[in-house]
């Protein structure tokens, strides 16, 4: 009963979220896909400029990264679409889930520095 | 303009990361009254839909890409800290999960994407947005405005990453000022229209949800 009174007194908010999450995680999966793969600005300059190298020489400095340059699989799918798209998706829902996360924290040792404080 | 490993020295990256866990402890520390069960799924989503819209390279000028970065319109849609703050969750998950942004550039690139490109610029936007309220409506004045801002979020933000290439010895600022701002004033364009759309539809269903409708100088006050 309370769930379904909640659902609608936020219908409207609801809708939108569900909307919003819809949207990113099309884009993300679907459309990634098929992004321009050349390189972005500062790749391009680095390229040009003869810098680049300077990354490619230095060995990364967090190496556990789960699916380095959004391809599922690591290199040798680097052509295939479903490992980018798959990537994307996977991507979003760890965004909100660290989002969600962050917050609760947040909220977690604010809720515990006010029981500790005698001012309400 | 995720910079990888390598391209800084580590005064630059080390002043860059505490500088940029400086700004991200206090914004945690001003919103955490504010984060209430109506805010957090707004970041959340907000989170999501700049991580993947970031995916979305659109090829600019002779063979490079572009992609949004999304810091003005999560400052608009949210607030400058909370705006920040997602930007900053942004990259630390494209850095530690998808090895975008090295690591120990992740404190400059926090501080040129999520500083200069969404608080700084932000600050631009509040008088700006106030100036051409004058002359039109609050919602024409709130786009109008985003649309120069975002545009110019992406440009002055390329620039101080040219200056922290310049600064590591990577590259000369001569070079590497034009070559940055010149591309980047291009990938802007796009910045700037999507930033433009992605307010004009959220202001249509759901003005109440965009933090800047509610904006009034004086500027830095919360309204």
């Amino acid at each position: 009963m309370e769930i379904k009174s909640f659902i609608r007194e936020n219908k409207s908010i609801l809708i939108f979220l569900i909307a919003a999450v819809a949207v990113s995680i099309v884009l993300a999966t679907f459309v990634s896909p098929f992004a321009s793969s050349s390189p972005d600005g500062l790749e391009k300059v680095a390229e040009d400029k003869g810098f680049g190298k300077k990354a490619e020489e230095k060995e990364p400095a967090w190496r556990n990264s789960p699916v380095p340059d959004y391809v599922v699989g690591g290199e040798k799918n680097e052509d295939k679409k479903w490992a980018t798209g798959l990537a994307g998706f996977i991507g979003v829902l760890i965004t909100i889930a660290v989002t969600l996360m962050v917050c609760l924290i947040v909220r977690g040792i604010r809720a515990f520095s006010r029981e500790k404080s005698p001012v309400e | 303009m995720h910079i990888p490993d390598g391209f800084l020295d580590p005064k630059v990256w080390g002043t860059a990361s505490g500088v940029s866990a400086g700004f991200t402890a206090y914004a945690l520390y001003a919103v955490k009254e504010k984060l209430n069960e109506k805010v957090i799924p707004l970041l959340g989503i907000t989170a999501a839909f700049i991580f993947a819209a970031q995916m979305l390279n659109f090829p600019v000028a002779g063979g490079t890409s572009g992609h949004f970065l999304g810091a003005m319109l999560a400052c608009t849609l949210l607030g400058p800290l909370q705006g920040f703050l997602v930007m900053v969750i942004v990259l630390l998950v494209q850095c530690l999960f998808f090895a975008d942004g090295g690591l120990t550039a992740l404190g400059a690139n926090v501080f040129n994407m999520g500083i200069v490109g969404g608080l700084f610029s932000y600050m631009i936007f509040i008088y700006i947005k106030a100036l051409i309220a004058r002359i039109s409506g609050e919602k024409r004045a709130l786009l109008i405005s985003a649309a120069i801002c975002s545009w110019l979020s992406v440009v002055i933000a390329s620039a101080v990453c040219a200056v922290e290439l310049a600064l590591s010895g990577t590259i000369p600022l001569s070079v590497a000022l034009p070559a940055m701002v010149s591309v980047h004033a291009l990938i802007g364009i796009g910045e700037a229209a999507i930033t433009t759309v992605v307010l004009a539809v959220v202001t249509q269903a759901r003005p109440d949800l965009v933090h800047a409708m509610k904006l009034r100088l004086p500027a830095g006050q919360e309204v």
